[in-house]
C-alpha cells in the first residue's frame, strides 16, 4: 500500500490526464444533448471538480470519459428538469436530433447508461462544435477564443492572460460569441458536403492562428502564450483524428508538431531570437520531429498536395537535418515554388527568397527580396528589411546592413526579434 | 428560424439594392434576381420581399420630449443604403446565409443577415 497523500496524487494525474483527452468530448457531447453552450460548460467543470473528490473515494473508473459525460449529463439534465423552459428545450432537442441524425447513432436523450455513448458519436460531436466554434459568421477573435474555452478547457482568466486582454473583455467576448450562435441559429453541425472544403479551410486557419499567436510571442507573459502552441498541437491532432480523409488537416497537424519541436531553442536566455542555423539542434524534440514526419507521410499519401502540407515538408527538411550545412536547399526551394503556385502572397515569396539565398548565393537571393520590395506590397515591412540586412551582411556590404538592420530592428514590435536584429547591428558596425 | 434580409448598395437613381430596369447593363441581374424569387417562393421561405424607393424619398422621424422632430432623408447618411427587404423562415443561418448570397445586390452591395426576434 502507498501512503495516502500517494494515492491523491495518482488521482489528481488521473484526472489531469482526463481533462486534456476528455474536455471537449464531454462539453461536445452535453451541447449536443442540450444544445445549451454555458450549461454544458459549467456541467463539464462541475464533473471534472466531482471526479477529483469521488475518485479519491471509490478508485479511477475503468472509462474515465464515459463517467465523466455521465456525471455531466445527468447534472445538465437535472438541472433543466427543474424548470419548464428547460423541459421543453431537452424534447426539442431530442427531437431535432432524432430528426437530423441517421438511424443508429441517435443519442437516446437523455437516459443513459454508465457505458457513456459510442465512439463514433463521440467524435461526430467533437466535429460539430469544432466546426460550429470557426463558424465564420463569427469574428475570428470570438472563433479563437471559443475554441480555446469549449475545445481546449482553457478557462477564462487564461485566455485572457494568453492574449493579453483584461479578463472581463475575454468572459464579454465568450457570451456574446455563445449568444449569437443561439440566438442567429448557426447549426451545431459538420457542415454538407457543398461547404465542408471552405469550412474545413477556416478551422485549420483558427488553428494555424492560435499556434502563430503563442509562436509569435516571446516577451514577458511567455509561459501562457507558449501554452497557446501546445493547445494549437493538440487541436491539429484531434481535427486531423477526427477528419483522417483531409489530408491539409494533417498537414497542418505534421506543420504544427516540426515547429512546436524546436520551440526551445527558438529563443536563447535573454529572449533574443535564435535563427535556425545557430539553433542547437540537440535540444529538439526528437520524439516530436518523428510524429511531424509521420503526420506529414499521412496527408501526403492522399496525393493532394496543399499550402500546410507543403509548408510542412519545408519544416521537415529542415527538422531531419543533423546540422546546417546538411540542409536540401534545393528542394526547399523546389517546395517554396510549388507553395507560391498556391499562395503567391509576398511574405511566402520573401520566404522562398531566403532560400534562393542559400540554394544559389546570397545576390540570387537579394535580387528577388528587391523585386518583392519593387513590387510594393511588403515596401518597408521589417522583415523584408530584415531578409535583405541578413543578405547585405553574408555579401559583406556591412554599412547597407548596418543601416538595413537599423530599420528592420525600429519597425518590429517583436521583443525577440528585435533583440535578435540588435544584436546583428552590432555585429555590423564598426567598434 | 426567421431572419430579415436587409438588401444595400450604393444608391442609383432607382434605388439601392434594388435591380434597376432602366439599366441594359442589369439584365443578368435581373434573370438572376428572378430565378432567385421564384426558388424562394417555391421552397416556401420567403414570408415578405419588397423594394424600395431611394433613400432621398425617406422622411426620419424623431420624438424628442412632446415634439415630433422630422428630417429628410434616411437616419443614416452613408454611401450605401437600404434598397429591399426580405423576410425568409429557413432551418439555419447557413441556408439564410446561401439565400442572401443568392440575392444579385450581395455582389456589388451586401445583404445584412437579421435574426427576427420571436415572441
Amino acid at each position: 500500500m502507498s501512503p495516502p497523500g500517494e494515492d491523491d496524487r495518482a488521482v489528481e494525474r488521473a484526472v489531469e490526464a482526463a481533462f486534456r483527452q476528455e474536455w471537449a468530448q464531454v462539453v461536445a457531447t452535453l451541447i449536443g444533448a442540450t444544445g445549451d453552450w454555458d450549461l454544458a460548460e459549467e456541467c463539464t467543470q462541475e464533473a471534472f471538480a466531482l471526479a477529483l473528490r469521488t475518485w479519491r473515494r471509490d478508485g479511477v473508473p475503468q472509462r474515465p470519459g464515459a463517467w465523466l459525460t455521465t456525471t455531466a449529463r445527468n447534472r445538465a439534465v437535472d438541472r433543466l428538469r427543474r424548470t419548464a423552459v428547460g423541459e421543453a428545450k431537452l424534447r426539442e432537442v431530442a427531437a431535432e436530433r432524432a430528426r437530423t441524425e441517421e438511424p443508429g447513432d441517435a443519442v437516446g436523450m437523455p437516459e443513459l447508461g454508465d457505458d457513456g455513448v459510442g465512439t463514433a458519436e463521440v467524435g461526430d460531436d467533437r466535429l460539430r462544435l469544432i466546426f460550429t466554434c470557426c463558424h465564420p459568421a463569427l469574428g475570428i477573435e470570438a472563433q479563437v477564443a471559443l475554441a480555446l474555452r469549449t475545445l481546449t478547457g482553457l478557462t477564462v482568466p487564461e485566455i485572457a492572460r494568453a492574449f493579453l486582454v483584461p479578463e472581463a473583455t475575454m468572459a464579454k467576448r465568450l457570451v456574446r460569441a455563445r449568444q449569437k450562435i443561439r440566438i442567429a441559429g448557426i447549426p451545431y453541425r459538420v457542415p454538407p458536403a457543398h461547404l465542408l472544403p471552405e469550412r474545413t479551410t477556416a478551422v485549420l486557419g483558427v488553428i494555424y492562428l492560435l499556434f502563430n499567436e503563442g509562436y509569435a510571442a516571446t516577451s514577458a507573459p511567455t509561459l501562457t502564450r507558449r501554452g497557446l502552441c501546445e493547445e494549437a498541437v493538440r487541436l491539429a491532432e484531434m481535427v486531423a483524428d477526427l477528419m483522417a480523409d483531409d489530408p491539409e488537416a494533417h498537414g497542418l497537424h505534421a506543420l504544427l508538431r516540426l515547429h512546436h519541436a524546436r520551440i526551445d531553442s527558438r529563443t536563447d536566455a535573454s529572449g533574443a531570437l535564435v535563427p535556425l542555423e545557430e539553433q542547437d539542434r540537440s535540444a529538439w524534440d526528437r520524439g516530436e520531429i518523428a510524429a511531424g514526419v509521420a503526420a506529414l507521410e499521412r496527408a501526403l499519401r492522399h496525393g493532394r498536395v496543399g499550402p500546410y502540407q507543403l509548408q510542412a515538408a519545408i519544416a521537415a527538411c529542415h527538422a531531419t537535418a543533423p546540422a546546417p550545412a546538411d540542409t536540401d536547399w534545393a528542394q526547399i526551394v523546389d517546395l517554396y515554388d510549388q507553395l507560391v503556385a498556391l499562395v503567391p502572397s509576398p511574405v511566402v515569396r520573401l520566404n522562398r527568397a531566403v532560400a534562393v539565398a542559400m540554394a544559389d548565393g546570397p545576390a540570387a537571393g537579394l535580387q528577388l527580396v528587391d523585386e518583392i520590395a519593387e513590387a510594393g506590397e511588403l515596401a518597408d515591412h521589417h522583415l523584408l528589411t530584415a531578409t535583405r540586412a541578413d543578405l547585405l551582411r553574408r555579401l559583406g556590404r556591412t554599412v547597407e546592413a548596418a543601416a538595413a538592420y537599423r530599420r528592420a530592428r525600429d519597425g518590429t514590435a517583436n521583443e525577440g526579434e528585435r533583440r535578435y536584429l540588435a544584436r546583428r547591428l552590432a555585429e555590423c558596425e564598426p567598434s | 428560424m426567421r431572419y430579415l434580409l436587409m438588401i444595400s448598395a450604393e444608391e442609383t437613381e432607382t434605388g439601392a439594392g434594388a435591380v434597376d430596369l432602366n439599366d441594359p447593363d442589369s439584365a443578368d441581374d435581373l434573370a438572376v434576381f428572378r430565378a432567385w424569387f421564384a426558388d424562394l417562393q417555391q421552397r416556401g421561405v420567403l414570408q415578405a420581399h419588397e423594394g424600395l424607393h431611394p433613400s432621398r424619398t425617406a422622411t426620419t422621424v424623431r420624438v424628442r420630449g412632446h415634439e415630433v422632430l422630422l428630417t429628410d432623408g434616411p437616419f443614416a447618411e452613408t454611401k450605401d443604403q437600404i434598397g429591399g427587404f426580405a423576410l425568409i423562415d429557413c432551418a439555419d443561418l447557413d441556408e439564410a446565409i446561401d439565400i442572401a448570397a443568392g440575392h444579385p445586390a450581395a455582389r456589388y452591395g451586401q445583404v445584412e443577415v437579421r435574426p427576427v426576434l420571436e415572441p
